[in-house]
């Protein structure tokens, strides 16, 4: 699916997570999560901080490797160095780790230089043509450092656009962005569905972003998948901590800390 | 028992990183910039301070060399002491200390940045070892600048030593005298000897450095960590590891 084509072009491949368990020095951050994630769908896992969604995120971009359980793609342990190899999936990361040496153009040409999948102009004109479907070709020739952190995270987006994937991993995409960017990143992700039929599985706390957008939702809490279910049955789910956790009451008449006279 | 694990788990993590990086070593046509970036970072970092450091070692061997032979009206073997001992012993090691202290301080602190801010991870999710990129062409590059840094370091180190040898008036041993002494005593052989070591010394100050950097954990605190680590590390390598190559190489 190149990204100047505008050919909606579905994923063919699902994601499979069984039994998923993950220990840190016997500290158990996820237990027994089981989810699938459908071929050209918008996945958001949403969680409080400390909810264990990063570190899923993690292991199904193969960053680390599961205490127990399994994360399979088209059937295929998603572990195994050849079905890595063989996989077409970017990931966003928060902070974007966008390579501070390099320009912006020569961030997003890594991938393909690297794997030498064009010759120079067709390379350049692929990395144009992300940097202009996310509004950035002025931005070519800077570098990281001179970048706002909206136009950071529209780079890390830009770069996973040039690897032409499948699948691209958004962990917490509109953090530490103002409202008005936020809503741009979230538009960018449904945009990138419909253009390019990637399928997107999204981490974030951003409620607005998990309702507006997602095919589905789950909501993980302490590292327990406790809900999994479209936006509009989250809504109205009696689960009392996932309507906590959607709807916080800001309780301003009791405050927590009172002045010792 | 926990600080020799982890110091079976940093000679085992470095032994793996090796193999990995020289597994990528016939995309090494392909990477020549990388190379050449390196070799140039190496060199250029380097040589002023081993060029300046060699110079005044030299001087105070002849200097120091001159004291004791005076007395006994034997400065003409000024030449052969300073030229065996820069060619065998002081080059190889000076050398591998600045290596250690200018360029695998560097390397740690970059590499430990990329770990620490993700960029690391970002390349493995782009199915881009880092093995490939970023420590193989560093230590192919240290294997080529070694033995130059090495040679240079003795060619200065040797000057230093005939001018000190000529100008000081408790010596006053002429040049053509000091370089005889070297051209007699010292062999091939032993420039060999220093030469294999430098390269030794290097790789191993690098490969640290890279080990280092890469199994850097953690926030930005922890950058300067890696840093002081992979010096301390390589520091204490190349002085143990001096004695065990001196005694090997003198066996064969």
């Amino acid at each position: 699916m190149p990204p100047e084509t505008k050919e909606p072009k579905r994923t063919s491949i699902g994601l499979k997570i069984e039994n998923f368990t993950k220990s840190y020095d016997s500290v158990e951050v996820l237990r027994n999560v089981s989810l699938d994630v459908q071929p050209g769908e918008i996945f958001v896992i949403m969680g409080p901080s400390g909810s264990g969604k990063s570190v899923l995120l993690k292991h199904v971009a193969g960053l680390e490797i599961p205490t127990n359980g399994r994360i399979m793609i088209d059937g295929k342990d998603i572990a195994h160095p050849k079905t890595r190899s063989q996989l077409h999936m970017a990931l966003v990361f928060q902070a974007g780790a966008l390579f501070n040496s390099m320009s912006v153009f020569d961030n997003l040409a890594l991938f393909p230089r690297e794997h030498r999948l064009y010759d120079k102009k067709v390379l350049n004109e692929k990395v144009m043509t992300a940097l202009q479907t996310l509004s950035l070709e002025d931005a070519a020739g800077k570098f990281p450092s001179q970048l706002s952190g909206g136009m950071r995270k529209r780079v890390a987006i830009a770069r996973a656009l040039v690897m032409e994937p499948e699948w691209i991993l958004y962990d917490e995409p509109t953090s530490e962005l103002d409202p008005t960017m936020g809503a741009t990143i979230t538009e960018i992700i449904a945009d990138l569905r419909e253009e390019f039929g990637v399928t997107s599985l999204v981490v974030s706390h951003d409620r607005d972003l998990a309702l507006t957008i997602a095919d589905r939702v789950a909501i993980l809490m302490h590292g327990d998948l406790l809900e999994l279910d479209t936006p509009e049955n989250i809504k109205k789910s009696e689960n009392p901590k996932v309507k906590d956790f959607l709807n916080p009451v800001i309780d301003i008449k009791n405050p927590r800390f009172k002045r010792k006279d | 028992m926990k600080q020799i694990n982890k110091l079976l788990e940093h000679f085992g993590s470095a032994v793996i990183l090796c193999l990995r990086s020289f597994a990528y070593l016939p995309s090494l046509p392909l990477q020549w910039r990388r190379l050449i970036e390196q070799c140039y970072l190496i060199g250029y970092t380097t040589f002023p301070i081993v060029a300046i450091l060699s110079f005044f070692i030299g001087s105070v061997l002849a200097l120091q060399a001159g004291y004791s032979l005076a007395p006994v009206a034997a400065q003409d073997f000024i030449g052969s002491l300073v030229g065996l001992s820069l060619a065998r012993e002081l080059a190889p090691v000076m050398t591998a200390i600045l290596v250690a202290g200018r360029v695998g301080s560097a390397i740690a602190a970059e590499l430990a940045t990329m770990k620490v801010y993700q960029e690391v991870d970002a390349l493995v999710t782009m199915n881009i070892p880092p093995e490939r990129i970023l420590v193989m062409p560093r230590l192919v590059a240290i294997l080529i600048m070694m033995p130059v840094l090495t040679v240079v370091a003795n060619l200065i180190g040797w000057i230093g030593g005939a001018i000190v040898a000529q100008n000081v008036d408790f010596i006053q041993l002429d040049t053509r005298i000091y370089f005889q002494g070297i051209q007699n005593f010292v062999k091939f052989r032993d420039i060999l000897d220093g030469l294999i070591k430098a390269e030794i010394f290097g790789f191993v100050t690098i490969l640290v450095a890279c080990n280092v950097g890469l199994r850097t954990t953690g926030g930005p605190r922890e950058i300067g960590g890696s840093v002081t680590r992979a010096v301390v590390i390589s520091l204490i390598l190349i002085l143990v590891l001096d004695y065990f190559v001196t005694s090997a190489l003198m066996n064969i």
